[in-house]
């Protein structure tokens, strides 16, 4: 038995060393071999982040040269829900996750309560909260708890065809009004296109549309973590859906599912006339291909309920958190807190990256206001739209199960323009779909 | 794994072994555990232990708010109370009903025709057959994907010649059509070859004295070749059963492109996936395998029990 017994016990010790080099995330000496930048000061500890930023290797070079005391260690582990996934299964099992991570800011909670977030009110995050707006602020924040840092911000305009408006001579609606009555207008004059989508599974899309009507969907606190207020079928919510529904009955534009091929191709060849966007959504637009060249893009402010009381809105936007699993939490967190937290990192985010800043140094400046947008025809998008929708967002509170409740609009979305149901009695399916859930993770609603 | 270890450890009677039995015996037992050892450990670690692991979490509860509990076999009572668990499998039900019969068609089809030739022609289609087989089932999916787009896909152009409007093959209406169409498509050539195989090994003196008794071609494929090749027939039809219940890759792939026809329960292995990975409720998703893996091993017993007669095992 003196063969198999020591293949074996190679065979184990093999595995093992396989399944430590695979968990060993934040371990030092085996993150050196996962880094996908070069260390620039190999004697200093390091620091393990995820984040999924287009440019960012430029970003961390530029961080670690600036840093002798620790280096970033830098993994793309995938965008949106893959990293979450990964990120989810490490905490599951107690090892894996990285010391800082990027999350958009709607999934904080459903980190947050269980247990896999640093609070960073303790390390500091009060001495930057300057910095940021108010409104990013918020949405990293809850009750006293900071969960991570704001990064980028996601404030929502309209990005539209110029040539397609002047085409068919239609003027730049400023209320959803006059933009039901540009989508009618273009169909009558017989354009081959829609004037817009409206994706059902919009998401945090939808949600943005709907907090724009006055919608506040959850009430939660991390410090009474076991109670939760849920409120997704209130009048607001309801007149934007039964808006989205006239139109999508009238055939005034289509419910394509957002990105998917088929939907990237429209949004750039002129099936959409308008494509509601947040501030990254023309880095988006240009990264796509087969896009119509006589194109002419501009960006307007998003249609409101009241012009005479503007709402602004928010889709998107992340941040830097440091998770649980951190070996070191006091130089995560100062990681956390200035990798994209200087005026040089900001020069390659809103240059490389463009991305939109909630750091307030970079978007309060007058050269930030003042860029001109090549993709708009040297348009200044940034004070013409989108640093006031930003200035004018006042953040926003997600549930810790933000996940199962954007799967259950989707649902209901689909079964509404599919016919089967109104708008109204959509949000109250959802409303109940979501208490129950919520009753059976144990939570009492407020 | 019985049939791995058998042939190592088996004591054949042997008179020469009667003098000393138990040394030569047991050398040749080490032996047999040293060549078994490599897959028995990988079996234990990546199949038994993970297996042990997840029926020991599906017997406590995690919720978000109010931590982890021991409460036996409360999940399961949840998950065969479950409106979405059970829905989803009243659907891979239908699945299995329409699919199943489908892809046995075809490949019984393919393989009797493929049968009675035997010029290169029938190589070719073998092979032209199995090809869908070879892909990855994701890229598969994802190709079909394409194919279903009403912007990308053929089928407009197809119907414009006609002058008609192409269906939309990933509405609420016809995904289930869809779905049915890429598992027949990828899987009827690899039946296809199991049954072949087994019309090859029947004895052609049986053709001839069927000809002798003046049976036409088509009986002879009807009465003679079908019921020969009953064994391997009942043995595609557990595979296929078993990979319906748990039909997955498909539907979960093709979500990305029809993510309101197909909500994130269409079937019961999807339904566990996103409770684990999306919902972080990692206990309930162990019950609703281990659960889905109960009604698998109901379902292909009973199928073995029916068809015990066809299959040989009675």
């Amino acid at each position: 038995m003196k063969a198999p017994i020591l293949s074996v016990a190679g065979f184990a010790a093999a595995a093992a060393l396989a399944l430590a080099g695979c968990s060993a995330g934040g371990g030092e000496a085996t993150a050196k071999a996962s880094c996908t930048n070069t260390i620039v000061n190999k004697e200093a500890p390091q620091v393990t982040v995820w984040a999924w930023y287009p440019a960012f290797e430029q970003i961390v070079d530029s961080f670690n040269e600036s840093n002798d005391d620790v280096q970033v260690c830098w993994t793309n582990a995938g965008q949106g829900n893959d990293e979450y996934t990964k990120f989810s299964t490490a905490i599951e099992s107690g090892s894996g996750a990285p010391d800082v991570i990027m999350l958009e800011s709607e999934v904080l909670s459903s980190f947050s309560i269980r247990d896999a977030l640093v609070d960073l009110s303790e390390y500091g995050a009060a001495e930057v909260k300057d910095n940021y707006t108010e409104g990013a602020w918020k949405d990293v924040t809850s009750g006293d708890a900071v969960y991570a840092i704001p990064v980028d911000g996601g404030p929502m305009g309209m990005i539209y065809r110029q040539d397609l408006f002047e085409k068919h001579g239609i003027a730049v609606p400023k209320t959803w009004d006059e933009f039901a009555a540009a989508a009618q207008q273009l169909k009558d004059a017989g354009g081959e296109g829609v004037l817009t989508n409206f994706p059902t599974n919009g998401r945090a899309f939808s949600q943005a549309l709907f907090a724009q009507n006055g919608s506040v969907p959850f009430e939660y606190d991390s410090t009474k973590p076991t109670e939760i207020g849920i409120n997704v079928n209130d009048a607001g919510s309801k007149e934007v859906l039964e808006y989205w529904d006239s139109l999508v009955k009238k055939d005034l534009v289509t419910t394509d599912d957002a990105f998917t091929a088929d939907y990237n191709t429209s949004l750039v060849d002129g099936t959409y006339a308008v494509y509601l966007a947040a501030a990254w959504g023309p880095g988006y637009l240009q990264g796509l291909s087969d896009a119509d060249e006589d194109a002419v893009w501009r960006a307007a402010p998003l249609p409101q309920w009241d012009a005479a009381a503007p709402v602004q809105v928010n889709w998107g936007g992340s941040t830097f958190a440091v998770t649980s699993q951190a070996k070191d939490k006091e130089l995560s967190a100062k990681v956390a807190k200035e990798i994209l937290g200087t005026d040089e990192a900001w020069k390659i985010g809103v240059e490389e990256s463009a991305l939109f800043p909630s750091y307030t140094p970079v978007l309060e400046s007058e050269e930030f206001a003042q860029t001109e947008y090549p993709f708009f025809g040297g348009q200044k998008v940034n004070e013409d739209v989108f640093l006031e929708a930003a200035a004018g967002y006042e953040g926003a509170t997600f549930s810790p199960f933000q996940n199962y409740a954007y799967d259950q609009l989707t649902e209901q979305l689909y079964a509404m323009v599919q016919g089967e149901k109104d708008g109204s009695k959509a949000l109250d399916d959802l409303q109940a779909s979501l208490e129950q859930y919520a009753k059976e993770q144990g939570f009492t609603l407020k | 794994m019985a049939t791995t270890i058998a042939p190592v450890t088996a004591r054949p009677p042997s008179p020469t072994r009667k003098t000393r039995p138990d040394l030569k015996d047991r050398r040749r037992q080490r032996w047999g555990w040293l060549f078994v050892a490599p897959f028995a450990v990988v079996f234990l670690a990546f199949l038994i232990l993970p297996l042990l692991y997840a029926f020991q979490m599906s017997l406590m509860t995690s919720t978000l708010a109010t931590g982890t509990n021991f409460v036996w076999f409360d999940n399961y009572a949840k998950a065969f109370t479950d409106p979405i668990f059970l829905g989803g499998l009243l659907r891979v039900g239908r699945f299995a009903l329409i699919m199943i019969p489908a892809q046995m068609l075809v490949a019984l089809a393919a393989a009797l025709v493929l049968d009675n030739l035997s010029t290169w022609a029938s190589k070719f289609s073998r092979l032209l057959i199995f090809v869908p087989y070879a892909i990855p089932v994701v890229i598969g999916a994802l190709m079909w994907g394409f194919l279903y787009s009403p912007r990308f896909g053929p089928a407009g152009d197809l119907f414009g010649l006609l002058g008609l409007d192409s269906p939309d093959f990933l509405a609420q209406s016809s995904i289930f059509a869809s779905l049915v169409n890429i598992v027949t498509w990828q899987w009827a050539g690899y039946y296809m070859i199991i049954i072949y195989a087994a019309l090859r090994g029947i004895d052609p003196g049986i053709y001839e004295a069927a000809v002798l008794d003046g049976a036409s071609s088509l009986q002879i494929a009807l009465r003679v070749k079908v019921p020969m090749i009953a064994s391997s027939m009942v043995m595609v039809l557990i595979f296929a059963l078993i990979g319906t219940l748990q039909f997955f890759t498909e539907p979960q792939v093709l979500r990305a492109v029809a993510q309101g026809a197909i909500p994130v329960s269409y079937t019961p292995n999807m339904y566990a996936y996103s409770l684990a990975f999306s919902y972080s409720q990692f206990n309930y998703a162990s019950a609703i395998s281990f659960a889905l893996g109960i009604v698998v091993f109901i379902g292909s017993y009973f199928f073995l029990f029916l068809t015990r007669k066809q299959s040989g095992l009675k």
